[in-house]
Protein backbone atom coordinates (compact mmCIF):
# COMPACT_ATOMS: atom_id res chain seq x y z
CA UNK A 1 0.00 0.00 0.00
CA UNK A 2 2.69 2.62 1.10
CA UNK A 3 4.57 1.75 -2.16
CA UNK A 4 1.80 3.08 -4.17
CA UNK A 5 2.21 6.29 -2.06
CA UNK A 6 5.98 7.01 -2.04
CA UNK A 7 6.22 6.47 -6.29
CA UNK A 8 3.18 9.08 -6.30
CA UNK A 9 5.66 11.37 -3.50
CA UNK A 10 8.32 10.89 -5.78
CA UNK A 11 7.06 11.81 -8.84
CA UNK A 12 5.63 15.02 -7.26
CA UNK A 13 9.20 16.50 -7.42
CA UNK A 14 9.55 15.68 -11.25
CA UNK A 15 8.70 12.82 -14.30
CA UNK A 16 10.79 9.77 -13.55
CA UNK A 17 12.06 7.17 -15.17
CA UNK A 18 10.64 3.46 -13.42
CA UNK A 19 14.26 2.24 -12.72
CA UNK A 20 14.74 5.60 -11.26
CA UNK A 21 12.17 5.59 -9.18
CA UNK A 22 13.45 1.76 -7.45
CA UNK A 23 16.37 3.85 -6.93
CA UNK A 24 15.61 6.74 -5.31
CA UNK A 25 12.96 4.85 -3.29
CA UNK A 26 15.82 2.49 -1.48
CA UNK A 27 17.91 5.36 -1.12
CA UNK A 28 15.51 7.27 0.34
CA UNK A 29 14.46 4.85 3.04
CA UNK A 30 17.85 3.85 4.25
CA UNK A 31 18.03 0.64 2.10
CA UNK A 32 16.09 -1.06 4.78
CA UNK A 33 13.24 -1.85 1.91
CA UNK A 34 14.56 -3.43 -0.80
CA UNK A 35 12.03 -3.24 -3.51
CA UNK A 36 12.54 -5.20 -7.08
CA UNK A 37 11.82 -3.49 -10.45
CA UNK A 38 8.46 -5.76 -11.27
CA UNK A 39 7.29 -4.19 -8.30
CA UNK A 40 7.36 -1.10 -9.29
CA UNK A 41 6.54 -1.54 -12.53
CA UNK A 42 3.33 -3.42 -11.70
CA UNK A 43 2.57 -0.58 -9.20
CA UNK A 44 2.85 2.45 -11.93
CA UNK A 45 0.59 0.18 -14.25
CA UNK A 46 -2.36 0.17 -11.77
CA UNK A 47 -1.32 3.91 -10.48
CA UNK A 48 -1.99 4.43 -14.81
CA UNK A 49 -4.82 2.90 -14.79
CA UNK A 50 -6.52 4.52 -12.10
CA UNK A 51 -5.40 8.17 -13.67
CA UNK A 52 -3.09 8.91 -11.05
CA UNK A 53 -0.07 9.09 -13.42
CA UNK A 54 0.51 9.24 -17.07
CA UNK A 55 3.28 7.99 -19.04
CA UNK A 56 4.97 9.41 -22.05
CA UNK A 57 7.34 7.14 -24.81
CA UNK A 58 7.30 9.56 -27.47
CA UNK A 59 9.89 11.99 -25.40
CA UNK A 60 12.65 9.33 -24.54
CA UNK A 61 14.77 7.41 -26.68
CA UNK A 62 14.20 3.61 -26.45
CA UNK A 63 11.62 1.83 -25.41
CA UNK A 64 11.68 3.39 -21.12
CA UNK A 65 8.79 5.44 -20.52
CA UNK A 66 8.99 8.13 -18.58
CA UNK A 67 6.09 8.67 -15.59
CA UNK A 68 4.61 11.91 -14.31
CA UNK A 69 1.92 12.76 -11.65
CA UNK A 70 -1.44 13.79 -12.61
CA UNK A 71 -3.56 16.18 -10.67
CA UNK A 72 -5.86 13.34 -9.73
CA UNK A 73 -2.74 11.45 -8.36
CA UNK A 74 -1.55 14.91 -6.41
CA UNK A 75 -4.68 14.97 -4.76
CA UNK A 76 -4.59 11.18 -3.92
CA UNK A 77 -1.10 11.66 -2.25
CA UNK A 78 -2.38 15.18 -0.14
CA UNK A 79 -5.19 13.16 1.05
CA UNK A 80 -2.84 10.16 2.13
CA UNK A 81 -0.09 12.19 3.62
CA UNK A 82 -2.97 14.14 5.99
CA UNK A 83 -4.78 11.40 6.81
CA UNK A 84 -4.12 9.79 9.87
CA UNK A 85 -3.22 5.57 9.44
CA UNK A 86 -5.39 3.18 10.64
CA UNK A 87 -4.41 2.13 14.36
CA UNK A 88 -8.33 1.04 15.26
CA UNK A 89 -7.58 -2.73 15.04
CA UNK A 90 -4.93 -4.53 17.15
CA UNK A 91 -2.95 -6.03 15.00
CA UNK A 92 -2.69 -10.12 15.05
CA UNK A 93 0.28 -10.07 17.19
CA UNK A 94 2.37 -13.37 17.31
CA UNK A 95 4.15 -12.53 20.31
CA UNK A 96 0.99 -11.28 22.55
CA UNK A 97 -0.77 -15.28 21.00
CA UNK A 98 2.01 -17.63 21.90
CA UNK A 99 2.33 -15.97 25.73
CA UNK A 100 -1.22 -16.23 25.93
CA UNK A 101 -1.47 -19.77 24.63
CA UNK A 102 1.90 -20.72 26.37
CA UNK A 103 0.10 -19.82 30.05
CA UNK A 104 -2.68 -22.70 29.59
CA UNK A 105 -0.25 -25.46 28.13
CA UNK A 106 0.48 -27.52 30.92
CA UNK A 107 4.61 -27.81 31.54
CA UNK A 108 5.56 -24.17 30.03
CA UNK A 109 7.36 -21.92 32.15
CA UNK A 110 5.68 -18.84 30.61
CA UNK A 111 9.00 -16.68 32.00
CA UNK A 112 11.41 -18.78 30.28
CA UNK A 113 8.92 -17.94 26.92
CA UNK A 114 9.72 -14.20 28.14
CA UNK A 115 13.32 -14.68 28.41
CA UNK A 116 13.82 -16.43 25.37
CA UNK A 117 12.02 -13.90 23.09
CA UNK A 118 13.61 -10.96 25.56
CA UNK A 119 17.18 -11.84 24.78
CA UNK A 120 16.34 -12.47 21.00
CA UNK A 121 14.41 -8.91 20.66
CA UNK A 122 17.95 -7.09 22.85
CA UNK A 123 20.24 -9.01 20.16
CA UNK A 124 18.04 -7.62 17.12
CA UNK A 125 18.41 -4.18 19.35
CA UNK A 126 21.90 -4.09 19.13
CA UNK A 127 22.29 -4.81 15.42
CA UNK A 128 19.96 -1.95 14.85
CA UNK A 129 21.91 0.18 17.31
CA UNK A 130 25.52 -0.45 15.54
CA UNK A 131 23.99 0.33 12.03
CA UNK A 132 22.51 3.57 13.71
CA UNK A 133 25.79 4.06 15.29
CA UNK A 134 27.87 3.58 11.97
CA UNK A 135 26.05 4.66 9.10
CA UNK A 136 23.02 6.63 11.27
CA UNK A 137 25.84 9.45 11.53
CA UNK A 138 25.68 10.12 7.89
CA UNK A 139 22.23 8.94 6.87
CA UNK A 140 19.68 11.50 8.11
CA UNK A 141 16.76 8.98 6.80
CA UNK A 142 18.13 5.85 7.64
CA UNK A 143 18.34 6.94 11.33
CA UNK A 144 14.94 7.87 11.35
CA UNK A 145 14.11 4.11 10.36
CA UNK A 146 16.04 2.71 12.43
CA UNK A 147 14.79 4.85 15.48
CA UNK A 148 11.39 3.25 14.25
CA UNK A 149 12.22 -0.14 14.55
CA UNK A 150 14.21 0.43 17.96
CA UNK A 151 11.34 1.97 19.53
CA UNK A 152 8.86 -0.83 18.37
CA UNK A 153 11.58 -3.79 19.77
CA UNK A 154 11.68 -1.86 23.42
CA UNK A 155 7.57 -1.89 23.12
CA UNK A 156 8.02 -5.54 22.54
CA UNK A 157 10.22 -5.94 25.39
CA UNK A 158 8.71 -3.28 27.88
CA UNK A 159 5.59 -5.53 27.01
CA UNK A 160 7.56 -8.63 28.27
CA UNK A 161 9.15 -6.80 31.32
CA UNK A 162 5.23 -6.39 32.32
CA UNK A 163 3.80 -9.48 31.72
CA UNK A 164 6.93 -10.58 34.04
CA UNK A 165 5.20 -8.53 36.16
CA UNK A 166 1.71 -9.19 36.11
CA UNK A 167 2.97 -12.98 36.53
CA UNK A 168 5.36 -12.24 40.06
CA UNK A 169 2.21 -10.25 41.14
CA UNK A 170 -0.09 -13.00 40.37
CA UNK A 171 1.76 -15.65 42.02
CA UNK A 172 1.68 -13.43 45.39
CA UNK A 173 -1.78 -12.72 45.20
CA UNK A 174 -5.02 -14.44 44.30
CA UNK A 175 -6.51 -13.21 40.97
CA UNK A 176 -9.90 -11.65 41.24
CA UNK A 177 -12.85 -14.11 41.53
CA UNK A 178 -14.91 -13.69 38.24
CA UNK A 179 -13.99 -11.49 35.09
CA UNK A 180 -17.29 -12.29 33.39
CA UNK A 181 -18.80 -8.83 33.10
CA UNK A 182 -15.68 -7.26 32.21
CA UNK A 183 -15.09 -9.59 28.86
CA UNK A 184 -18.42 -9.11 27.76
CA UNK A 185 -18.03 -5.13 27.94
CA UNK A 186 -14.89 -5.93 25.64
CA UNK A 187 -15.86 -8.12 23.13
CA UNK A 188 -18.74 -5.55 22.29
CA UNK A 189 -16.20 -2.58 22.54
CA UNK A 190 -13.75 -4.71 19.86
CA UNK A 191 -16.45 -5.48 17.29
CA UNK A 192 -18.46 -1.61 17.58
CA UNK B 1 42.77 -11.45 31.90
CA UNK B 2 39.54 -9.14 31.77
CA UNK B 3 40.03 -6.27 34.00
CA UNK B 4 37.13 -6.76 36.01
CA UNK B 5 36.22 -10.56 37.35
CA UNK B 6 33.37 -11.47 39.68
CA UNK B 7 33.55 -14.70 40.82
CA UNK B 8 30.20 -16.94 42.65
CA UNK B 9 29.58 -13.38 43.88
CA UNK B 10 26.42 -13.45 46.89
CA UNK B 11 25.15 -10.60 48.80
CA UNK B 12 23.11 -11.51 51.47
CA UNK B 13 20.98 -8.66 53.69
CA UNK B 14 19.43 -9.81 57.25
CA UNK B 15 19.26 -12.78 59.18
CA UNK B 16 17.31 -15.75 59.71
CA UNK B 17 13.34 -15.38 58.20
CA UNK B 18 14.54 -11.60 56.93
CA UNK B 19 17.18 -12.85 54.83
CA UNK B 20 17.28 -11.50 51.38
CA UNK B 21 19.58 -12.69 48.54
CA UNK B 22 20.04 -9.15 46.84
CA UNK B 23 22.73 -11.41 44.41
CA UNK B 24 23.33 -14.66 43.89
CA UNK B 25 26.32 -16.89 42.80
CA UNK B 26 27.11 -14.02 39.82
CA UNK B 27 29.80 -14.86 37.52
CA UNK B 28 31.16 -11.96 35.32
CA UNK B 29 34.28 -11.09 33.65
CA UNK B 30 34.98 -7.77 31.47
CA UNK B 31 37.46 -6.70 29.35
CA UNK B 32 39.33 -3.80 28.48
CA UNK B 33 37.84 -2.24 25.38
CA UNK B 34 34.09 -3.72 25.96
CA UNK B 35 30.60 -1.95 27.22
CA UNK B 36 28.59 -4.44 29.29
CA UNK B 37 25.00 -4.15 30.04
CA UNK B 38 23.31 -5.79 32.82
CA UNK B 39 19.52 -5.41 32.60
CA UNK B 40 16.83 -6.32 34.83
CA UNK B 41 13.49 -4.73 36.40
CA UNK B 42 14.03 -2.86 39.81
CA UNK B 43 14.97 -4.75 42.69
CA UNK B 44 16.57 -7.79 40.42
CA UNK B 45 19.91 -6.49 42.10
CA UNK B 46 21.73 -4.43 39.33
CA UNK B 47 22.93 -1.45 41.74
CA UNK B 48 24.14 -3.91 44.12
CA UNK B 49 25.97 -5.82 41.44
CA UNK B 50 27.52 -2.82 40.81
CA UNK B 51 28.46 -1.50 44.21
CA UNK B 52 30.12 -4.71 44.42
CA UNK B 53 31.93 -4.31 41.46
CA UNK B 54 32.94 -0.63 42.40
CA UNK B 55 34.40 -2.28 46.15
CA UNK B 56 31.63 0.00 47.58
CA UNK B 57 29.90 -3.04 49.11
CA UNK B 58 31.18 -5.83 50.30
CA UNK B 59 30.13 -9.43 48.70
CA UNK B 60 28.83 -11.55 51.58
CA UNK B 61 31.05 -14.81 49.86
CA UNK B 62 32.70 -15.06 46.64
CA UNK B 63 35.52 -12.95 45.01
CA UNK B 64 35.66 -9.87 43.05
CA UNK B 65 39.18 -9.21 41.12
CA UNK B 66 40.20 -6.12 39.26
CA UNK B 67 42.87 -5.46 37.28
CA UNK B 68 44.26 -8.89 38.66
CA UNK B 69 44.03 -7.89 42.15
CA UNK B 70 41.51 -9.69 44.81
CA UNK B 71 39.12 -6.93 46.78
CA UNK B 72 39.22 -9.24 49.48
CA UNK B 73 43.02 -9.34 50.24
CA UNK B 74 43.46 -5.61 49.70
CA UNK B 75 43.63 -3.39 52.74
CA UNK B 76 41.09 -0.72 53.64
CA UNK B 77 43.38 1.74 52.05
CA UNK B 78 44.01 -0.13 48.93
CA UNK B 79 41.12 -0.07 48.22
CA UNK B 80 40.39 3.39 48.54
CA UNK B 81 43.19 4.39 46.47
CA UNK B 82 41.23 1.81 43.98
CA UNK B 83 38.21 3.51 43.52
CA UNK B 84 40.62 6.98 43.12
CA UNK B 85 42.45 5.69 40.59
CA UNK B 86 41.06 2.66 39.24
CA UNK B 87 37.40 3.12 39.09
CA UNK B 88 35.11 5.70 37.48
CA UNK B 89 31.42 5.96 38.71
CA UNK B 90 28.76 7.68 36.63
CA UNK B 91 25.08 7.81 38.24
CA UNK B 92 21.78 8.65 37.32
CA UNK B 93 21.66 11.93 39.08
CA UNK B 94 24.68 12.97 38.08
CA UNK B 95 25.99 14.04 41.68
CA UNK B 96 27.76 17.12 40.77
CA UNK B 97 28.90 19.59 43.13
CA UNK B 98 26.94 22.24 43.00
CA UNK B 99 29.51 25.31 44.32
CA UNK B 100 31.79 23.70 42.20
CA UNK B 101 32.33 24.70 37.68
CA UNK B 102 32.72 22.09 35.66
CA UNK B 103 36.12 21.97 35.12
CA UNK B 104 36.35 21.67 39.04
CA UNK B 105 34.29 18.98 39.69
CA UNK B 106 36.14 16.96 36.90
CA UNK B 107 39.59 17.55 38.54
CA UNK B 108 38.63 17.19 41.93
CA UNK B 109 39.40 13.54 42.00
CA UNK B 110 42.99 14.27 41.17
CA UNK B 111 43.22 16.70 43.39
CA UNK B 112 41.82 14.81 46.41
CA UNK B 113 44.44 12.02 45.42
CA UNK B 114 47.18 14.42 45.84
CA UNK B 115 47.59 15.81 42.11
CA UNK B 116 48.78 19.63 42.40
CA UNK B 117 45.51 22.33 41.79
CA UNK B 118 47.30 23.10 38.38
CA UNK B 119 47.94 19.51 37.36
CA UNK B 120 44.42 18.63 38.06
CA UNK B 121 42.82 21.51 36.12
CA UNK B 122 45.21 20.89 33.08
CA UNK B 123 43.91 17.20 33.02
CA UNK B 124 40.52 18.33 33.29
CA UNK B 125 40.45 20.75 30.70
CA UNK B 126 41.77 17.65 28.37
CA UNK B 127 38.70 15.31 29.40
CA UNK B 128 36.46 18.27 28.82
CA UNK B 129 37.77 18.94 25.11
CA UNK B 130 37.72 15.65 24.37
CA UNK B 131 34.47 15.07 25.33
CA UNK B 132 33.53 18.46 23.21
CA UNK B 133 32.47 20.82 26.45
CA UNK B 134 35.73 22.47 26.74
CA UNK B 135 33.39 25.96 26.27
CA UNK B 136 31.15 24.62 28.72
CA UNK B 137 34.58 24.40 31.77
CA UNK B 138 33.76 27.08 33.66
CA UNK B 139 29.94 26.71 34.13
CA UNK B 140 28.37 26.00 37.18
CA UNK B 141 26.17 22.61 37.13
CA UNK B 142 22.39 24.76 37.18
CA UNK B 143 24.11 26.65 33.90
CA UNK B 144 24.37 23.38 32.46
CA UNK B 145 21.46 20.94 30.39
CA UNK B 146 20.52 17.96 32.04
CA UNK B 147 22.61 16.00 28.93
CA UNK B 148 25.25 18.03 29.68
CA UNK B 149 25.36 17.66 33.21
CA UNK B 150 25.87 14.06 32.71
CA UNK B 151 28.78 14.51 30.39
CA UNK B 152 30.63 16.16 32.75
CA UNK B 153 30.15 13.57 35.23
CA UNK B 154 31.23 11.01 32.36
CA UNK B 155 34.97 13.07 32.37
CA UNK B 156 34.97 13.11 35.92
CA UNK B 157 34.59 9.73 36.02
CA UNK B 158 37.47 8.64 33.46
CA UNK B 159 39.92 11.53 34.46
CA UNK B 160 43.17 10.28 35.27
CA UNK B 161 43.51 7.61 33.01
CA UNK B 162 40.51 5.31 35.01
CA UNK B 163 39.57 2.45 33.09
CA UNK B 164 37.05 0.99 34.60
CA UNK B 165 33.66 2.94 34.28
CA UNK B 166 30.29 1.60 36.16
CA UNK B 167 27.26 3.60 35.33
CA UNK B 168 24.37 2.94 36.92
CA UNK B 169 21.22 4.35 34.78
CA UNK B 170 23.51 6.99 33.33
CA UNK B 171 20.82 8.37 31.07
CA UNK B 172 17.97 7.62 33.59
CA UNK B 173 16.72 11.52 33.64
CA UNK B 174 17.63 12.21 29.93
CA UNK B 175 15.48 11.92 26.53
CA UNK B 176 16.46 9.84 24.16
CA UNK B 177 18.90 11.95 21.77
CA UNK B 178 20.89 12.74 25.48
CA UNK B 179 20.69 9.04 26.03
CA UNK B 180 22.47 8.34 22.38
CA UNK B 181 25.04 11.03 23.55
CA UNK B 182 25.53 9.43 26.80
CA UNK B 183 26.25 6.23 25.58
CA UNK B 184 28.15 7.10 22.27
CA UNK B 185 30.36 8.49 24.94
CA UNK B 186 30.77 5.64 27.31
CA UNK B 187 31.47 3.73 23.94
CA UNK B 188 34.04 6.20 22.97
CA UNK B 189 36.12 5.81 26.09
CA UNK B 190 35.62 2.33 25.97
CA UNK B 191 37.80 2.63 22.35
CA UNK B 192 40.58 4.08 24.38
CA UNK B 193 40.92 0.81 26.81
CA UNK B 194 38.29 1.71 29.32
CA UNK B 195 36.24 -1.47 30.23
CA UNK B 196 32.47 0.19 30.98
CA UNK B 197 29.67 -1.78 32.73
CA UNK B 198 26.24 -0.08 32.47
CA UNK B 199 23.23 -1.48 34.49
CA UNK B 200 19.61 -0.13 33.16
CA UNK B 201 16.04 -1.29 32.71
CA UNK B 202 16.30 0.40 29.53
CA UNK B 203 17.05 -1.93 26.39
CA UNK B 204 17.50 0.95 23.95
CA UNK B 205 20.45 1.72 25.84
CA UNK B 206 21.38 -1.56 26.77
CA UNK B 207 21.73 -2.36 23.12
CA UNK B 208 24.65 -0.08 22.55
CA UNK B 209 26.44 -3.11 24.67
CA UNK B 210 28.86 -5.36 23.15
CA UNK B 211 27.49 -7.61 25.80
CA UNK B 212 23.87 -7.69 27.82
CA UNK B 213 23.79 -9.49 30.64
CA UNK B 214 19.98 -10.44 32.02
CA UNK B 215 19.46 -10.36 35.82
CA UNK B 216 16.36 -11.64 37.41
CA UNK B 217 16.05 -11.75 41.43
CA UNK B 218 19.72 -11.82 41.85
CA UNK B 219 20.67 -14.55 39.28
CA UNK B 220 22.14 -13.96 35.65
CA UNK B 221 19.31 -16.09 33.95
CA UNK B 222 20.74 -15.47 30.75
CA UNK B 223 23.36 -13.30 28.13
CA UNK B 224 23.45 -12.06 24.55
CA UNK B 225 25.96 -13.89 22.28
CA UNK B 226 27.86 -11.20 19.82
CA UNK B 227 25.83 -10.04 17.22
CA UNK B 228 26.49 -10.79 13.25
CA UNK B 229 27.13 -7.43 11.64
CA UNK B 230 24.29 -5.42 10.84
CA UNK B 231 24.75 -5.45 7.62
CA UNK B 232 22.89 -8.45 7.65
CA UNK B 233 19.74 -6.39 8.36
CA UNK B 234 19.79 -4.96 5.47
CA UNK B 235 19.52 -8.32 3.36
CA UNK B 236 16.76 -9.46 5.61
CA UNK B 237 15.02 -6.44 6.67
CA UNK B 238 11.38 -6.21 6.73
CA UNK B 239 9.65 -6.12 3.28
CA UNK B 240 7.40 -3.73 2.37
Amino acid sequence: MSVKYALLGLLSERPKYGHQLRQEFEDKTGDVWPLNVGQVYTTLQRLERDGLVESNRADSEGSQKRFRITVAGERELAGWILTPIDLTVPPRDELVIKVLVALDVPGVDVRNVLQIHRRYVVELMQQWTRLKDDEGQYDFRLALVVDAELFRLDSVIRWLDAVDGRLKRDASEPRAASTEIPILRRRLAVRK
Amino acid sequence: MSLLELHQVSKTYGTGPNEVHAVADIDLEVDRGSLIAVMGPSGSGKSTLLTIAGSLEEPTSGEVFIDGESLQEMSHNGKARLRRRTVGYVFQEFNLLAGLTAVENVSLPLELDGVSAKKSRLAGMAVLEQLNLADRATRYPDELSGGERQRVAIARAVIGGRHLLLADEPSGALDQANGEVVMRMLLSACKTGVAAVVVTHDAQLASWADRVVFLRDGRIVDQTVAPPSAESLLQTGPQS
